[in-house]
């Protein structure tokens, strides 16, 4: 008993139990995730002269990160992955048409609640949402597991949230999640499982708690987590999963935590995050009228398909302002064909938008550079110089609604203005 | 791997993976080929220094953002055999681990760094050294010290599987 969710996902992971806090042990992974850094791996993989997978069906690629190819190089990079899946027979190999890796393997099934998850993106830490412990590593730690299966693991320490109130017209998860982000610090949770409780949690889509679960990285932690319900259940039996396909893993009653931070957040407003770091948090109104030469409404933190229809309500009956460029990259194939269905994509062209395939598109870089002196608006995760074209442009960061009032406007605009 | 030691580069807070080496470069997984953008945010002239100095300084939070493990690549092709900070970021400090790149967390001796001081690094024995003054960190548990000293992962897995099939 008094186990953090950490403790027994690792538990599970492992075969030992009882483990603690700073404690190194063996993790066998349920799922190794690589995305367009696939070539990397399987490169590795060359140069440790074995083919002997220890599990080929817990392998998922998704070239995610640079679709389609843009250089001759990454169309070599992408065919040798393809011809290696097809070759070692592994099943779950997303193209480059498939959207960004999280939120492919999440629709798709491939994501159980207190799972163990590795994958070669910071932002793994996003499968939490699905109560699963999803953590970043690097290339050679997922062409490792490829052969041993397993990988060393630190029992992290956990930082319990909890978080009530509910949202004001304007305000969503994104902000919920700048202001945290803002308030704890870029390290705020270095190392450690971050468990997300309390009302205004529980009252989130899975989408809103894939947008908490993305960004609780940006303070640092090693995987971030939110209790299955309902919703949970309704969410994996729509990816196909019954109740007997998993095993849910709650925290104990009387789990310890090494830090506790309570919240309520029933009078935020939207929340900025200035250039050049994640932290640099203000609320809106300190930033209101600062021009944007680009707009991008994208990336596993909120691109999805509340985050595609909320921006094109808002967008709706306006335009682009003169000049500036509004890029919409949905998340995945799935979700730009249900932002079609219910209209979305058809008002967003129309109000001027460029809408691309899904994927991670211009939040890794691929497209939606800026020149010298350019300002993004995005609804991404990260605003570090140089991350889209000129080290010497700025990027902030803000909701899918703040981001849509924004590319109206042509400056960064409250949401709740554009709409009276 | 058990000491290393000279003159160091000391950079700030929260040094990011997109400043360490942009996403452009990761096209590479060459250490030299990636040396040549490593900080390339920074400009030339800290690059330049960047070459001549075998131990890198940071404040809190080294290597915050991507999993991408052409961060330690790239500064170990640069020719750092360590870095000393007040703090990494978590994927960082893993990427240092099993790329063979030694990761020193001690506040004392980041805050005692200047440009060019001489520092050196005992793993072994957990001391750091700025300009004469000693300072102790936690070394890394055995499990990971063979990792290390194995030059990282990939080689440390290659030997378990040659000892496996040799068994």
């Amino acid at each position: 008993m008094s186990q953090t969710f950490a403790q027994k996902a690792l538990a599970r992971a492992s075969g030992v139990s009882g483990i603690k806090p700073g404690q190194i042990v063996d993790a066998f992974p349920d799922v190794y995730m690589s995305h367009t850094a696939s070539w990397r791996c399987i490169k590795t993989l060359e140069s440790l002269g074995t083919e002997q997978l220890y599990d080929r069906d817990r392998i998922a690629m998704v070239m995610d990160h640079i679709s389609p190819a843009n250089t001759a190089k990454t169309a070599a990079d992408q065919r040798l992955c393809r011809e290696f899946a097809q070759r070692m027979e592994i099943k779950n190999f997303f193209d480059v048409d498939s959207g960004i890796a999280h939120v492919v393997l999440m629709e798709g099934g491939l994501i159980k609640p207190g799972q163990l998850i590795i994958g070669t993106d910071s932002h793994s830490t996003i499968y939490g949402a699905l109560g699963a412990f999803g953590t970043g590593v690097g290339y050679s730690e997922i062409t490792a597991a490829w052969v041993t299966g397993k990988l060393w693991m630190r029992v992290p320490e956990s930082l319990r949230l909890k978080i009530d109130g509910s949202f004001l017209p304007g305000t969503y998860a994104k902000d919920l999640m700048l202001y945290l982000i803002g308030k704890l610090g870029a390290d705020g949770a270095t190392y450690q499982s971050v468990e997300f409780h309390g009302d205004l949690v529980r009252s989130l889509s899975i989408s809103e708690r894939m947008t908490l679960t993305n960004l609780a990285m940006e303070m640092g932690c090693k995987n971030a987590f939110v209790p299955p319900d309902n919703k949970t259940r309704d969410y994996l039996a729509a990816a196909g999963l019954g109740e007997g396909d998993y095993e849910e893993l709650q925290p104990d009653a009387d789990a310890v935590y090494e830090r506790t931070v309570e919240l309520d957040l029933s009078t935020l407003s939207p929340q900025i995050a200035v250039p050049h770091t994640v932290e640099n948090v203000v609320p809106i109104s300190e930033v209101t009228g600062t021009k944007v030469d680009q707009v991008f409404i994208g990336s596993c933190a909120n691109a999805k398909l509340d985050d595609l229809l909320i921006a094109a309500d808002i967008l709706k009956g306006h335009k682009v302002a003169p000049g500036v460029r509004l890029i919409v990259t949905p998340a995945s194939r799935m979700i730009m064909a249900q932002a079609g269905h219910e209209g979305a994509l058809t008002t967003l062209l129309e109000a001027g938008a460029m809408v691309t395939n899904p994927g991670c598109g211009a939040c890794a870089g691929n497209g939606g550079a800026m020149a010298d002196g350019e300002v993004t608006l995005s609804t991404a995760n990260r605003n570090f110089r140089g991350r889209m074209g000129s080290y010497n442009a700025s990027i902030y960061l803000s909701s899918p609604a703040t981001a849509a009032a924004s590319a109206v406007a042509g400056v960064i605009t409250d949401p709740r203005e554009l709409a009276r | 791997m058990a000491s290393v030691a000279g003159s160091c580069l000391v950079l700030g807070d929260n040094v990011d993976t997109d400043v360490i080496i942009p996403a452009r470069y990761l096209v590479s997984i060459d250490r030299e080929e990636l040396a040549g953008h490593a900080l390339e945010p920074l400009g030339p002239q800290v690059q330049a220094r960047l070459r001549q100095s075998p131990i890198v300084v940071g404040g809190s939070n080294f290597g915050c953002g991507s999993a991408r493990e052409q961060a330690t690549t790239c500064l170990l092709g640069a020719g750092v055999k360590a870095v000393v900070a007040k703090s990494f970021s978590r994927v960082f400090y893993r990427n240092s681990i099993n790329t063979g790149l030694l990761a020193v967390t001690s506040p004392e001796a980041a805050g005692a760094a200047r440009d060019g001081s001489l520092v050196e690094v005992d793993s072994a024995s957990g001391v750091v050294t700025v300009d004469g003054a000693a300072f102790s960190f936690i070394p890394y548990p055995p499990e990971l010290a063979k990792i290390v000293e194995a030059g990282g992962l990939i080689p440390y897995v290659a030997a378990q599987l040659r000892e496996e099939a040799s068994a």
